[in-house]
């Protein structure tokens, strides 16, 4: 198929950036997205043109790192699924496509495509973590956990990292990412024993970074790859305000 | 394959040991070992971005990898991994007088950091092959075709290769060097595998 692509082109943080048109052609309706990228990036370089700047890693949804607006929707028209699962079969013979970085003030625009998500890393520093004893690993099953909470954990650890519900919220909210991360952790008993100041670290922490506050709107949940629960952020609401209960009460 | 490529049954028994022992402590970037790292990065990246060549990094990468897929897959033998070893250093020549990578070493340029990958895995796909041929076993997940049994299982040859093989750099265009590090078993004696 071919394809008119407009694809976001920014030398650098400092750059205004615009709109370039490109003519991808002969494209397999079997190729992924990232891989008709590929081949476009290809011709560039051939034809002495710097290629298009865009991040990617595993390319089937577990990293993170992909990740671009896809005519208007942060990983595209496909649900539940990441940029690199996404498929040319989804679109049309001589579609026009529009392909923007993830924008928000917290993700600067290093170069074209590619965001800064520096500040998610930051904010898993200051609570991500639970406390080990070093040496051998203990016994799998030494520590009963309520299947529930195992599954609900699970569930939560299945975010990725990679920042659509920040680039869908009209906030720029990253609430739906931190919510992730309490939850997976404060659900085991392993991350209880930091679950109180886990929960006003990273929020602190995300506040700022410069994102935005969580107004309900749901639009993170419609674009996460992973489909992660809104109801992650009212456990989280309701952690953090026990959290700062138990904090001043000290 | 998860378990022991992301190391679950390893790093408790290593990394966090290791952690415990040194303790948390300032690294310093005054020391001479970061400028000469620097040095030999700017220098290699220059290379790269002044060979101005006419191919991509991108199709140095495929051909690499169809070397490395044809002859040292799971299945190998001596003719194949000897072609091998003719074919990666001629590749490798070509790669440093044709490859084209655009743009600078000033800001973000991924197909600067990919050529500096594929630079390496050039070297990397060509220790495979040397050591899969100085290994003419059958042994792990990997099958020498020409040690097998009769009906045709994997064959290893304890006698010769009870030993992990660690080859050691000794610069960009010499012969690394063998070390043989012995594996010995005190309780379990070595036995073929079978999975009938
Ligand atoms: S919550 Fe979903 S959209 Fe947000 S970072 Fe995690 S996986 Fe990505
Ligand atoms: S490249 Fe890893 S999730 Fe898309």
């Amino acid at each position: 198929m071919d394809l008119i692509l407009h694809v976001w082109r920014q030398a650098g943080p400092t750059d205004r950036g615009q709109f370039v048109r490109y003519e991808a052609k002969g494209i397999s309706e079997h190729a992924s997205f990232l891989e008709m990228l590929d081949i476009l990036n290809e011709d560039l370089i051939e034809k002495g043109e710097e290629p298009i700047a865009f991040d990617s890693d595993c390319r089937e949804g577990i990293c993170g790192m992909c990740g671009l607006v896809i005519n208007r929707f942060p990983h595209g028209p496909q649900h539940g699924a990441a940029t690199c699962q996404l498929h040319m079969r989804h679109f049309q013979d001589g579609d026009q496509i529009w392909i923007e970085p993830w924008r928000a003030k917290a993700f600067p625009v290093l170069k074209d495509l590619v965001v800064d998500r520096g500040a998610f890393d930051r904010i898993l520093q200051v609570g991500g973590f639970i406390s080990v004893r070093t040496g051998a690993a203990p016994d799998a099953n030494a520590i009963p956990i309520r299947k529930e909470h195992a599954d609900l954990s699970m569930d939560a650890a299945s975010c990725i990292g990679c920042g659509a519900c920040v680039a869908a919220c009209p906030n720029a909210s990253a609430m739906l990412f931190v919510s992730a991360k309490v939850g997976q952790l404060g659900l085991l008993p392993q991350g209880r024993p930091e679950h109180r100041e886990r929960v006003l670290r990273m929020i602190a922490q995300h506040d700022e970074e410069g994102f935005g506050t969580c107004t309900n709107h749901g639009e993170c949940h419609a674009v996460c790859p992973k489909e992660i629960s809104l109801d992650f952020i009212a456990r989280m609401n309701r952690d953090l305000f026990g959290s700062a209960l138990a904090a001043s009460s000290l | 394959m998860q378990g022991l490529a992301d190391g679950y049954f390893v790093i408790p028994y290593t990394i966090a040991d290791y952690l415990a022992r040194v303790g948390p402590a300032r690294t310093d970037v005054q020391h001479p070992a970061f400028d000469d790292v620097k040095r030999e990065v700017m220098g290699r990246n220059a290379m790269l971005l002044n060979v101005n060549g006419r191919r991509t990094v991108d199709s140095f990468h495929r051909e690499l990898g169809q070397i490395v897929w044809d002859s040292c897959g799971m299945a190998r033998n001596r003719q194949g991994l000897e072609r091998a070893l003719q074919e990666i250093p001629v590749l490798r020549e070509r790669f440093w007088k044709e490859v084209r990578v655009p743009g600078n070493g000033e800001e973000l340029n991924q197909s600067l950091e990919k050529a500096g990958r594929v630079a390496d895995f050039m070297e990397l796909a060509e220790l495979m092959c040397r050591d899969a041929l100085y290994r003419e076993e059958s042994c792990g997940g990997h099958f020498r075709e020409e040690s097998q049994t009769e009906e045709g299982e994997a064959k290893r040859d304890d006698e010769r290769f009870t030993h992990v093989a660690a080859w050691e750099w000794t610069g960009p265009d010499s012969e690394p060097r063998l070390h043989k590090e012995p594996l010995t078993f005190e309780h379990v004696p070595l036995s073929q595998r079978s999975y009938k």
